[in-house]
């Protein structure tokens, strides 16, 4: 068996590129390692030394206020140095490689990088050269690569779902909206399937579903009134208007009313079914107002969970 | 060997006897050290009748030797369930040793609060102390040698017992 490049030779996570391959102990630890980080944002001092005197580098490409921001967060409540870098307005402009700005920072004894890049497979390259040049204490989490994978979205995705809903293996999910542009479905597909759940449905029209996609384990539905059926958890995707070429959709209007989860949609569910969404949201798009505000949508617990589920694999990345 | 053993259950009641004296039981707060300290520290707020809930310290998160342990998957979490600051806080362990898992509890606990009054209750004291730390309230000792370890140890009826575990 191939080993995962993010696994170093104990089975410890060594990076976090992607949950695809992650073995189901190693995504659970993860979970049960960020409940008790939760606990820190509610002290006095918000703070635990867990990382202290450590450099993390924030290495952005792409734009994300929120994501940059909550591993911010997450790094300085484990007492980290954080540098952010907004790499679009910097060197890469002046033409300088991915591979050469890592090392120029290698040079400045970072100690992690968490990437977000344009290009899949980004931080797997990053992390492949720190490999390579004998680097092996630096960390690299991805952040978003792509097309390919935002695994700690994922997973924050798992334990905001595990909080309401506690068992995995008796689940029917619902993923809905833009599947075809989204790193963050895929990651939430390899996680929930790793995990047990039983029915994971993708909800889309075919121009936003990748070919194939069945072979991930799920199934596809068209019609998002037939698709919601007794669910338990509904995931909602951002329909992603910067990523659209092309005339995949014939208007946003024509989008909301076959595929925006309403109030009305929303009651085909399970009574106690959750409303999930990565952010950030296209109201009267993807979901209405009626529902993002509504009691069923646990849309904020995930980014505060967010915060949680960082420190854990920032955490988990550095001891091992 | 295991004859050399304390008995757990009555060192609890002997621990309780000697903290009495200098608790309040209107202001005295405990804290455990995950996991046997808090199953010391349920018994002992049970004995000496206090109001405050007692804490729990998971003291992962405050360790030396985080890096090279690494941090272990460990749901436990700290839960302080009363103000800090101002408080007289009793904290609780099964077993002394190095002292290193104290200073840890005691970092962790100023992050919560400044305390008026921070005290040390242990079942016994197995001696090996790398830090200058101290029980207030103490009622076994013991030496070990350096490759055995001490743990307390809950039945499935709730009582504890005292094993060695050699490394």
């Amino acid at each position: 068996m191939q080993k995962s490049p993010q696994l170093n030779s104990h089975g410890e996570l060594q990076h976090l590129l992607t949950i695809e391959g992650l073995p189901r102990d190693v995504l659970t630890r993860i979970l049960d390692t960020a409940a008790p980080f939760s606990e820190v944002a509610e002290r006095e001092v918000k703070k635990v030394p867990l990382l202290r005197g450590k450099s993390v580098f924030n290495l952005f490409f792409e734009n994300s206020t929120r994501t940059r921001t909550t591993f911010e967060i997450a790094a300085k409540r484990l007492s980290a140095d954080v540098i952010n870098l907004n790499i679009n307005t910097s060197s890469a402009n002046k033409g300088e490689t991915l591979l050469d700005t890592a090392d120029n920072l290698a040079a400045m004894q970072a100690d992690m990088f968490v990437v977000r890049h344009a290009s899949s497979g980004a931080p797997f390259l990053i992390a492949q050269h720190m490999a390579a040049t004998g680097r092996d204490h630096i960390h690299v989490v991805n952040a978003g690569d792509g097309r390919h994978a935002h695994p700690t979205q994922g997973l924050l995705d798992m334990y905001t779902i595990r909080h309401y809903k506690t068992d995995f293996t008796q689940l029917t999910i619902a993923i809905v909206g833009d599947v075809l542009h989204s790193r963050v479905a895929r990651s939430q597909i390899h996680a929930l399937t790793t995990l047990g759940v039983p029915e994971v449905r993708v909800i889309a029209p075919k121009t936003l579903l990748p070919t194939g996609i069945e072979r991930l384990g799920v199934r596809v539905f068209h019609d998002m009134r037939e698709g919601l059926r007794g669910v338990d958890v509904i995931m909602m995707l951002r329909l992603q208007n910067e990523r659209m070429q092309g005339a995949l959709l014939p208007s946003t209007q024509e989008y909301f009313k076959s595929y925006g989860l309403t109030p009305e949609k929303l009651a085909l569910a399970k009574p106690d079914a959750i409303v999930m969404h990565p952010g950030p949201m296209n109201r009267g798009v993807e979901i209405d107002s009626a529902v993002a505000d509504g009691g069923q949508a646990v849309i904020l617990p995930q980014v505060t969970f967010g915060i949680a589920v960082r420190m854990a694999v920032m955490a988990m990345l550095a001891g091992n | 060997m295991s004859t050399h053993l304390p008995d757990a259950e009555a060192l609890c009641v002997a621990l309780a006897e000697a903290m009495r004296p200098h608790v309040d039981p209107a202001a005295t707060a405990l804290v455990g050290i995950h996991t046997g300290g808090v199953w010391v520290a349920e018994r002992l707020h049970a004995a000496l009748g206090l109001k405050i809930p007692p804490g729990s310290i998971n003291v992962s998160f405050y360790r030396d030797d985080y890096n090279q342990r690494g941090l272990h998957a460990n749901a436990k979490t700290s839960q302080i369930p009363f103000d800090v600051e101002g408080a007289h806080i009793v904290i609780v362990d099964d077993v002394l040793y190095t002292g290193r898992t104290i200073r840890a509890a005691m970092n962790e606990l100023f992050d919560y609060g400044r305390p008026a009054k921070i005290d040390l209750a242990v079942l016994t004291d197995r001696g090996g102390r790398e830090l200058p730390i101290a029980p207030s309230f103490c009622p076994h000792s013991l030496t070990l040698p350096a490759d055995q370890m001490l743990a307390l140890e809950r039945a499935a009826d709730g009582g504890l017992s005292f094993r060695v575990i050699k490394e």
